[in-house]
């Protein structure tokens, strides 16, 4: 049945990034500038939250003649009021009776409503910054919304992150991939950079990372346990990235203590003292996000362009290397030795597509097709 | 496909959807399930146009039908007036109508006008329902919700270019200023409220509005649909709208009150048909796979082990559902890794039941004559109308029920989640085909009720469970059968004990139950119930744990009744349960 296409692991790859406002506003480089992380691309001012006022039941009008409201507006659509102004006012019985309304914000009259007479009043807009997030440059101008940023890098997929776009200087902290990264191993000089574990990072390491002002930490696995009391609350859905005050966090494995595959603890090591972003986003829903970790390199052209659906659309095929991503094998590589057609019964007596594996350990196994991912070489 | 006089079912396949990049194109998934069919039955049935319409000899097929729940199904905000009177009857119809309800707007859900813009802006639905006001009555409030929408301008979450599709189901006298207001910035549809009067509720038009809007704004903006819609001559169907076409079918062919319950990876859906009525929930984030972790967080951790018959730690349990939510396609390969999933699918199923009933309720906001004796059951009016001793048939579908090794666990997991009380049958579908004949039945309904009752239900069995207060051991109820070989058989149902009595599928027992005198079985306390039994997979279920079924607190002895409750409806195989019997020594 299912297989997970593998995460990237590319050490040299042309990459673009599209950077937009979320609503129109103006470009601030030219296409063929040079950017670096923090340069702001593009501006804009998100209009202000909206405060609506039941403006003719203070007045006092009839709901038969809410469509009189219009005449005793102060203000009209467009002018800026203040808080407490008096923007609407209503004297009956010659002057005995007087009602007036005043703005509960600061901000611009946009709606005088004759059917509900409601009056609508926006608050001041906020402004909003896009930075180029990666270093390199601008190939694509997308008019009053954003720019497309490429660069040649390293890039990494991780499988869940949180915590949202920074980036860093890169330190291996551990010196395997089987290592765990503890609270002792780093310290206050780690301020400010990315540091790289092995197979977990233990819950005293991420508190102190934190505090230190680390500003991400790659590792292999991570206990849940630990990650709730990181956040103080547990996640439900795994839409991630809008964490706050906390350190980036990517696992490239999984939850547990988790050997972190040596393809991609080798790369993060030769980039060791590069400049990284890093990005722990998560969506495991329609439209996938996987958090990333791009390394920036000083190269022009494309190292590795192919294009996945190719590799993918071909589908399983003996001889091609996977990883299994499931008890009991979890993590173990291999090559496929045949993909039998009829269904097969495993342990569990579910009856299922199973492929057969030579392990790097030397064992042969049997696992449900669903539970490999295909490791690109 | 018709073999001799009967429509059958031949074979199925799946496969991984394709609407997410690099594919963007779901009708590349919709080829690799049908090719894994062709390759079961050798008939050749795709061609590079899409499937081969119609049959020749032995390539193609004469009918295309198919449901989407792709981009995470309908996904809908809903709004009213009144949270307990529109708001809700808006609520119910989306629902109905087969849609994610994201969010419900009211006038006094308590939020400031500011937040429900932020949120409706934020929330990005595929289509809004907008409902409020009973005809005649006041128009202020409903056009004040329209102006709410007007104001934050929603964008549609697929494909940016298309207007938001609104329907409007409110007071009829708004509508004129409805479209002022909305006509011009929305797709907007308007059908007869969906509460003309107070006491009445009409969700079908608003109901039927969302079908069509699905179809013509919707769906054709999901990456490959376009080409998708070419392939069927059929209007494409939500899949929970699919599955509950059949719930209703099964209920309105036997004459019965029904629960069913859809299981998936991202959401429950649960429908219930009871004297006639339909109502079915979506609780858009207790899952299976991608949703895991959301039931870990509503049901909490305590409530997903209580159900482990072997011991394994917090940190192991949610390090493995952790896994299951990144990587949401795995399966469990191992015994213990399928007993964690049903410890989660009870939970999941429960919480999905509790929110079900909470809208499976009368019409609020209708003034009653009171006599004396309703003053004493006024606290039950906010509660549910779903007596569990009138469900005569709970029936559970989804890719968890349905592809359970046993079907045992499927019998023991609905019975655990839903508590059934009295004489209540059970049925699953077999290959996760409800919705699809759901479809079919619109165009085809003789095939479709015909391979439902053959190939797609599964006779489960039936549970028998007294209701009442369960104090002292012993017999809770005697049962006398009369069996189809012509034999009987008298069984105890006895206080703490699951027992299993085989009876076939398709073979019925007359039945004689004998409550204790405090106990219910279905003719009122300490009375005597004759009735007709239907057999199963499984068989018959003597139930005598309780309602509501109450684990032991102390570990020890709740794995041991676990154990002891699984060994006796042979629900996973003698070397597992002896290995967690072991670790209990």
């Amino acid at each position: 049945m299912a297989y997970t296409p593998g995460l990237k692991v590319k050490s040299e790859i042309v990459l673009q990034k599209t950077r937009r406002l979320p609503i129109p506003g103006e470009v601030l480089v030219a296409k063929g500038a040079k950017v670096d992380f923090d340069t702001v691309v593009a501006r804009t001012r998100v209009p202000g939250d909206v405060e609506t006022i039941r403006a003719s039941q203070i007045l006092g009008i009839e709901a038969d003649d809410v469509e009189e409201l219009g005449q005793y507006m102060l203000k009209k659509v467009g002018d800026q009021v203040i808080k407490g102004e008096i923007i609407a006012r209503r004297i009956s019985f010659f002057g005995l009776s007087k009602a007036f309304v005043e703005s509960p914000v600061e901000g611009t009259i946009e709606h005088v409503s004759d059917i509900t007479g409601q009056v609508t009043i926006r608050e001041d807009p906020v402004p909003v910054e896009v930075k180029a997030y990666i270093p390199g440059r601008i190939v694509d101008i997308i008019r009053n919304e954003g720019v497309v940023v490429e660069t040649a890098a390293s890039f990494i997929q991780g499988i869940f992150g949180i915590g949202g776009e920074t980036h860093g200087q890169i330190r291996m902290a551990v010196k395997s991939p089987e290592d765990s990264l503890t609270a002792d191993m780093l310290d206050s000089s780690d301020k400010g950079k990315i540091l790289v574990g092995g197979a977990m990072v233990a819950g005293e390491a991420l508190k102190k990372a934190v505090e230190i002002g680390v500003r991400g930490i790659v590792s292999g696995g991570v206990e849940d346990k630990d990650l709730r009391d990181l956040l103080g609350y547990e996640i439900g859905v795994a839409i991630t990235g809008h964490e706050e005050s906390i350190v980036t966090l990517i696992i490239t494995e999984g939850f547990g203590k988790m050997r972190m595959s040596g393809k991609t603890f080798e790369l993060l090591k030769s980039c060791e003292g590069m400049e990284a972003a890093l990005n722990g986003a998560t969506q495991i829903r329609a439209g996938v996000i996987r958090p990333e970790i791009i390394v920036p390199r000083d190269r022009t052209s494309a190292g590795e362009s192919r294009d996945d659906r190719a590799v993918f659309s071909k589908g399983m095929q003996p001889g091609m290397m996977v990883r299994v991503i499931a008890e009991p094998f979890f993590g173990a590589i291999g090559t496929i030795l045949s993909l039998p057609v009829e269904l097969q019964d495993v342990e569990s007596e579910s009856a299922v597509r199973i492929l057969e594996v030579q392990l790097e350990d030397g064992r042969k196994a049997v696992v449900p097709r669903a539970n490999v991912e295909i490791i690109e070489l | 496909m018709k073999r001799g006089n009967e429509y059958r079912f031949v074979a199925s396949g799946e496969a991984p959807t394709t609407v997410e990049a690099p594919y963007e194109d779901v009708t590349l998934g919709v080829r690799n399930a049908v090719r894994e069919v062709e390759e079961l039955t050798g008939h050749a049935l795709l061609s590079d146009d899409g499937i081969i319409l119609p049959s020749k000899g032995n390539v193609g097929t004469d009918l295309y039908v198919t449901t989407s729940s792709a981009g995470g199904g309908l996904q809908m905000m809903v709004t009213g007036v009144i949270k307990t009177m529109t708001a809700e009857s808006a609520e119910r119809a989306a629902l109905g109508a087969g849609a994610i309800v994201m969010d419900v707007i009211s006038v006094d859900d308590g939020r400031r006008t500011f937040q429900k813009i932020d949120r409706i802006r934020h929330l990005r639905p595929d289509m809004i329902l907008l409902s409020g006001g009973t005809d005649g009555g006041t128009v202020r409030h409903v056009l004040g919700i329209a102006e709410l929408i007007s104001t934050a301008e929603p964008k549609a979450r697929l494909g940016a270019g298309y207007e938001l599709p609104i329907v409007y189901a409110g007071n009829k006298d708004a509508r004129q200023k409805i479209n002022k207001i909305l006509g011009k910035k929305f797709a907007l549809k308007i059908v007869d409220n969906i509460r003309p009067v107070l006491s009445q509720e009409n969700p079908e038009p608003a109901r039927e509005a969302v079908h069509e809007l699905f179809m013509e704004h919707v769906m054709s903006h999901a990456p490959g649909y376009d080409k998708l819609m070419k392939w069927t001559s059929v209007p494409i169907m939500p899949t929970p709208a699919g599955e509950g076409r059949m719930f209703r079918t099964l209920a309105e062919m036997r004459g019965v009150n029904v629960i069913g319950v859809g299981l998936g990876g991202a959401t429950t859906n649960v429908y219930s048909v009871y004297d006639g009525k339909f109502v079915r929930t979506v609780s858009a984030n207790l899952g299976m796979s991608y949703s895991i972790c959301n039931v870990l967080k509503e049901a909490g951790i305590q409530n997903i082990i209580r159900w482990l018959p072997f011991e394994m730690d917090e940190v192991a349990v949610r390090n493995r559902l952790r896994n299951k939510m990144i990587r949401p396609t795995i399966i469990p390969q191992l015994i213990d890794a399928l007993v964690v999933e049903h410890a989660v699918a009870r939970e999941a199923l429960r919480l999905g039941f509790a929110h079900h009933k909470s809208l499976a309720r009368g019409l609020r906001g209708i003034q009653r004559q009171r006599t004396v004796s309703d003053l004493f059951e006024q606290s039950l009016e906010e509660e549910t109308y779903i007596d569990m001793m009138r469900i005569n048939i709970i029936a559970g579908t989804g890719g968890l029920l349905s592809h359970a090794p046993r079907r045992s666990q499927t019998a023991l997991m609905l019975i655990d989640a839903f508590q059934p009380e009295g004489v209540t049958k059970l049925a699953q579908d077999s290959v996760f085909m409800m919705p699809h004949l759901g479809v079919l039945s619109t165009v085809h309904a003789p095939a479709a009720l015909e391979i439902f009752e053959k190939d797609c239900l599964v006779r489960i069995g039936t549970c028998i469970a007294p209701r009442g207060p369960m104090e002292g051991a012993g017999s809770l109820a005697a049962v006398h059968l009369n069996m189809p070989n012509g034999g009987s058989r008298s069984e105890e149902i006895t206080q703490g004990e699951l027992k299993l009595i085989p009876l076939g599928e398709g073979e019925f027992a007359e039945a004689e139950i004998a409550p204790r005198s405090n106990l219910d079985v279905g003719a009122g306390p300490g009375h005597e119930l004759k009735t007709k039994i239907e057999g199963g997979v499984v068989g018959i279920v003597l139930d005598g744990r309780g309602r509501p079924l109450i684990l032991p607190d102390d570990p020890t002895r709740r794995r041991k009744d676990l154990i002891k409750w699984f060994r006796a409806v042979d629900a996973y195989p003698q070397r597992a349960l002896e290995r967690y019997e072991k670790a209990l020594k």
